[in-house]
């Protein structure tokens, strides 16, 4: 009821200002006049007596602006004035301000970074309607979701819980809309796939399950909104065209929302086309298989009334009649419900925990900065404590005083709100649009959304209360009798408070995060330079499936032939070589069980190793870097005619053999039993990931173990921009309709160097808040012990004391502190290396760099932090600071 | 002037109240009732009284409405709400109390401690 009153009261001020001073101005003149007439019927005249009825009121304006201030509404003009006057302030101590206002940015865009992410992954479902009976089936057995598309039949019409339930797979195909093939990422979905998430297209007409009349029946594409902008300029034309997928006819029906970008969080498809004309993009039919779980994943909404459990029961048990009825193909799975958008748990629990993880690190940070602030505050108003004793004797209220700190404060965190919200937003929109991985379509939702402003705003106002709450009690027991009389009365302290212990807890932190960061940034450095038994640099790569142009069997080797030829023939180009999967490119290589050719028994348990395979040209060792260290390399001539021989890397010779010396000439064994001749052997290299120990690897001729994927590897001095432009010229000229992608084999790296680098950075962003904390922390203890000593200075400095003297009486302790910490968290760097050597390669804190530069950092920061302190302790002069008591 | 007592902080909206109580009056009549009925022992300062009277009507205890004066002259009349009245007598027992009690300490004389 009050609140409503104060409600009206504001609105009132606000909306009939004009009425409510008309009333106040008539209320005085009706008085005034009453009063003359009075005087007036004591004998005056009446001019005399509206003058002496005037005199008698006094001021008028002192009057209405009592009355306004008891109406309430005046609390706008009070806080304008306390903005003002809290501006003023802080542009006294600009130092003090822009420390203030940066720690709260820093706290409080990292919390909206977080939660933004947190948002997108997490809080907002996908953008679909009816999203909360969206529902996948997961197989908690193998913790997968994957499906034959015979049992995604048998699943989709038997049971009773779903309304439908559709499914999809995620595919490369090769699109050629006349001349201009291109890798794309495409979802290969069920027919029903669009009705059962109940999507309606942009443009055209989606595909349905009545399309579908058996295999490669549905020649029917639907283009991803972004791709028809990326690709077609969103061209309208374009619904009922022709085009080639991996040159087959498709015929584009229509153009997805721009929401839609299928059901998986993180993935941005190219198009959609059905599941049913797999063979065409494939080259292999699988739909016929109940042994191949090719589909990625089956999904769909729920009935009503239907609870997920029961959706469950309904689904082991059709997998439990699948299983009795097909014996071969299925084992004794469970199953559950989950939902798709991080593929269940499978993404869905470390990104949850992950994101939760880092939002309590982020809370964390920003109640560290709250309780650095605080002391700051609390510094400030020690400082103030005069003026404030001053205003209290002109007969402020403490609530008027507490009321502008609190102005201050809230001023502060807005401020800082605002810059913190301001770089968050610009990191969230180069985070939306970065992708780590280009060889993969990967979409990072993370768009600031009203919810992320809502967030930022409210963490603002809450830090500023929080911290402006520290000097609440100091003004409060401030008497101002005591305080001019004696100036600040508060006594020194001398132990160890639980200010101190955070604050070295901070100093430790930061210096650890230092230590850590440095490690990893040096080893990052040292990870590019070093020797990886291949050379990545100057070397490109032209990636591409010849399926996707409709090359098979002999045609192929053929192909490839030419090709390598060809590139061969760029001026500047020194060495040219074909492989099938690229070392320190995509996770993990393709691998074969090994078999020593005494072996008889051919059971895993019996192999010698497991060895990562290469299918290469003969030209791919000079191409790769990879040296030859005995033997022979491969030829041309080892093909199918010849019989069957191989390259061993050093390791997987030792694994043979013992020793890799006497390797050439001895054959080995495959798990079918062929028997392989060792014609040579290769340095070892690194091949999935940097930080891995030698790893066995062969590498077979191209003609013996044809692939369709491939990679050539081309060697040159010339620049890459050119290079790459003539590989394409060459490959346009063999085949136009043959799509590849073309990178450097350090860009190609990304993905392997990916957990260094994410480790690095986020080590870095981490010891920047870290230390920026910790520059606030010993700041304001710093200020504080200063603030509080300014006397004893001047009298120390009247009496003779040296500037060093002086500094190490103000600094001292905060100085103490900083070492203390320092040391603690180098100390605890050192150890944490040997744990980010598992992620980062060569991380060792065993380097001079690492060691000096962490000192200097600490150092630097110590520095920063008692700068304006220091200065103020030694400006301290005996004459003012004597006279000012 | 001889012969009036200091206001005791508090009891102006105490005496504004019981003016009020014993009929409609404007801001002025206020000030004259108040002398009246104190016997001219208490004296309001004019412009105290208005920052008051808003008080009380922004509490809910007295209420506002213009009217003509017996002067013929427009003014503003504050009654007494319900509310108000429920003060009135709160705040009259509260501080009879008050009086009585020291009344009575400060009549004590020296046998009877």
């Amino acid at each position: 009821m009050r609140f409503a009153g104060y409600l009206r009261s504001i609105a009132a001020r606000f909306f009939q200002r004009a009425r409510i001073e008309d009333d106040i101005q008539e209320e005085l003149r009706s008085h005034l006049q009453h009063r003359a007439d009075d005087l007036e019927r004591e004998g005056l005249v009446r001019s005399e007596a509206e003058r002496r009825a005037r005199l008698e009121f006094g001021g008028g304006a002192r009057f209405q602006e009592e009355c306004r201030e008891t109406f309430g509404g005046n609390s706008f003009e009070t806080l304008w004035k306390d903005v003002r006057f809290s501006l003023r302030m802080l542009r006294k101590s600009p130092g003090f301000a822009t420390t203030a206002v940066l720690t709260l940015a820093l706290g409080i865009g990292a919390n909206a970074v977080v939660f933004a992410a947190l948002n997108a992954f997490i809080l907002r479902p996908l953008d679909l309607p009816r999203v909360e009976t969206l529902y996948s089936v997961h197989r908690v057995t193998d913790n997968s979701a994957a499906q034959s598309y015979p049992d995604y039949l048998d699943l989709r019409d038997r049971n009773r819980s779903f309304e439908g339930l559709a499914g999809y797979n995620i595919l490369q195909a090769g699109l050629d809309t006349g001349g201009n093939p291109a890798r794309s990422w495409i979802l290969a979905v069920t027919g029903n796939y669009f009705d059962v998430l109940g999507v309606r297209p942009r443009l055209g007409r989606f595909f349905h399950d009545s399309d579908e009349h058996g295999a490669n029946s549905a020649p029917y594409i639907v283009l991803s909104y972004a791709y028809w902008h990326s690709r077609f300029h969103e061209d309208a034309g374009v619904v009922g065209r022709t085009v080639q997928v991996n040159k087959h006819p498709f015929t584009i029906l229509g153009v997805a929302p721009p929401g839609f970008r299928g059901t998986l969080l993180i993935l941005s498809p190219d198009f959609f086309l059905p599941m049913v004309n797999q063979e065409q993009i494939e080259g292999v039919s699988v739909l016929e298989n109940r042994a191949q779980r090719w589909i990625f994943m089956t999904l769909g909404h729920l009935k009503e009334g239907v609870t997920p459990e029961q959706a469950a029961a309904d689904i082991n048990a059709i997998s439990s009649d699948l299983e009795r009825a097909y014996p071969k193909e299925h084992g004794k799975w469970v199953y559950t419900l989950a939902r798709p958008s991080l593929y269940g748990d499978y993404l869905g629990k470390p990104v949850r925990a992950f994101l939760t993880g880092l939002m309590l690190l982020a809370g964390l940070i920003l109640l560290a900065a709250c309780a650095n602030l605080g002391t700051l505050f609390a510094a400030r108003a020690a400082d103030r404590s005069r003026e404030v004793a001053l205003r209290l004797a002109l007969g402020a209220t403490r609530l008027r005083i507490l009321r502008q700190l609190f102005t201050e404060a809230i001023l502060i965190s807005l401020l800082g709100g605002a810059v913190g919200l301001w770089g968050s937003v610009m990191l969230l929109d180069a985070l939306s649009a970065w992708n780590p991985f280009p060889q993969f379509p990967v979409y990072v939702p993370v768009a600031p959304d009203p919810s992320v402003y809502g967030v930022a705003l409210l963490l603002a106002l809450a830090s500023g209360f929080l911290f402006g709450a520290v000097p609440v009690r100091q003004v409060l027991h401030t008497s101002p009798y005591e305080i001019i009389k004696a100036g600040s009365t508060d006594r020194l302290v001398r132990r160890i408070t639980l200010r101190d212990f955070l604050l070295v807890a901070q100093i430790a932190i930061c210096a650890l995060l230092v230590t850590s960061s440095m490690v990893a940034v040096r080893g990052l450095t040292r990870a590019l330079h070093a020797d990886f038994g291949i050379e990545p640099r100057k070397a490109m790569l032209m990636s591409t499936v010849l399926d996707m142009a409709g090359y098979r069997g002999d045609a192929m080797p053929e192909m490839q032939k030419r090709m390598i030829d060809s590139m061969e023939t760029i001026p500047g180009v020194s060495s040219v070589g074909l492989v099938d999967w690229v070392p320190l490119t995509t996770g993990d290589g393709p691998g074969m069980l090994v078999f020593a050719d005494e072996t008889v028994e051919l059971r895993p348990a019996n192999a010698a190793a497991p060895a990562l395979l290469f299918k290469v040209s003969p030209g791919y060792l000079a191409a790769s870097g990879t040296v030859l260290l005995s033997g022979r390399n491969l030829s041309w001539h080892d093909d199918k005619s010849a019989p069957g021989v191989a390259l061993v890397n050093q390791e997987l010779a030792r694994r043979l053999f013992g020793s890799g010396s006497e390797a050439t000439g001895r054959y080995f064994k495959k798990r079918d039993g062929t028997r392989l001749q060792i014609v040579g052997v290769v340095r070892d290299g690194k091949y999935e990931n940097l930080t891995e120990d030698p790893q066995p690897a062969m590498f077979l001729p191209v003609l013996q173990s044809p692939t369709s994927e491939m990679s050539l590897v081309v060697r040159s001095d010339g620049d890459p921009q050119h290079l790459a432009a003539a590989l394409k010229g060459k490959l346009r000229e063999l085949d136009p309709g043959l799509p590849c992608s073309i990178h450097t084999w350090s860009q190609a790296m990304n993905l392997v160097l990916f957990p260094s680098r994410m480790a690095t950075m986020s080590l870095g962003v981490l010891g920047v808040l870290a230390a920026m904390l910790s520059i606030t922390g010993i700041f304001g203890v710093s200020a504080h012990s200063v603030g509080k000593r300014m006397r004893e200075m001047g009298i120390r400095m009247a009496l003779g004391a040296q500037r060093r003297e002086v500094l190490q009486a103000a600094l001292g302790r905060p100085l103490k502190l900083l070492a203390f910490g320092s040391a603690a968290g180098l100390l605890l760097g050192i150890l944490a290396a040997q744990v980010l050597a598992l992620i980062v390669y060569q991380a060792t804190p065993r380097d001079p760099f690492v060691m000096a530069g962490v000192v200097l950092a600490m150092m630097l920061l110590g520095l920063l932090a008692t700068w304006i302190p220091a200065r103020r302790a030694l400006s301290a002069s005996p004459l003012e600071l004597l006279r000012e008591e | 002037m001889t012969g009036q007592a200091q206001l005791l902080p508090g009891t102006l909206d105490l005496l504004i109240l019981k003016a009020v109580s014993l009929g409609p009056l404007h801001g002025y009549g206020i000030l004259l009732r108040i002398g009246q009925i104190s016997r001219q022992a208490l004296l309001i300062e004019q412009g105290a009284l208005y920052p008051a009277l808003f008080r009380l009507v922004r509490q809910g205890l007295l209420k506002a409405s213009w009217g003509t004066s017996e002067n013929n002259r427009r003014a503003k009349f504050y009654e007494l709400t319900a509310a108000g009245r429920r003060r009135l007598r709160e705040e009259t027992a509260e501080w009879d109390r008050l009086a009585a009690a020291i009344a009575s300490a400060l009549s004590a004389k020296p046998g009877e401690v």
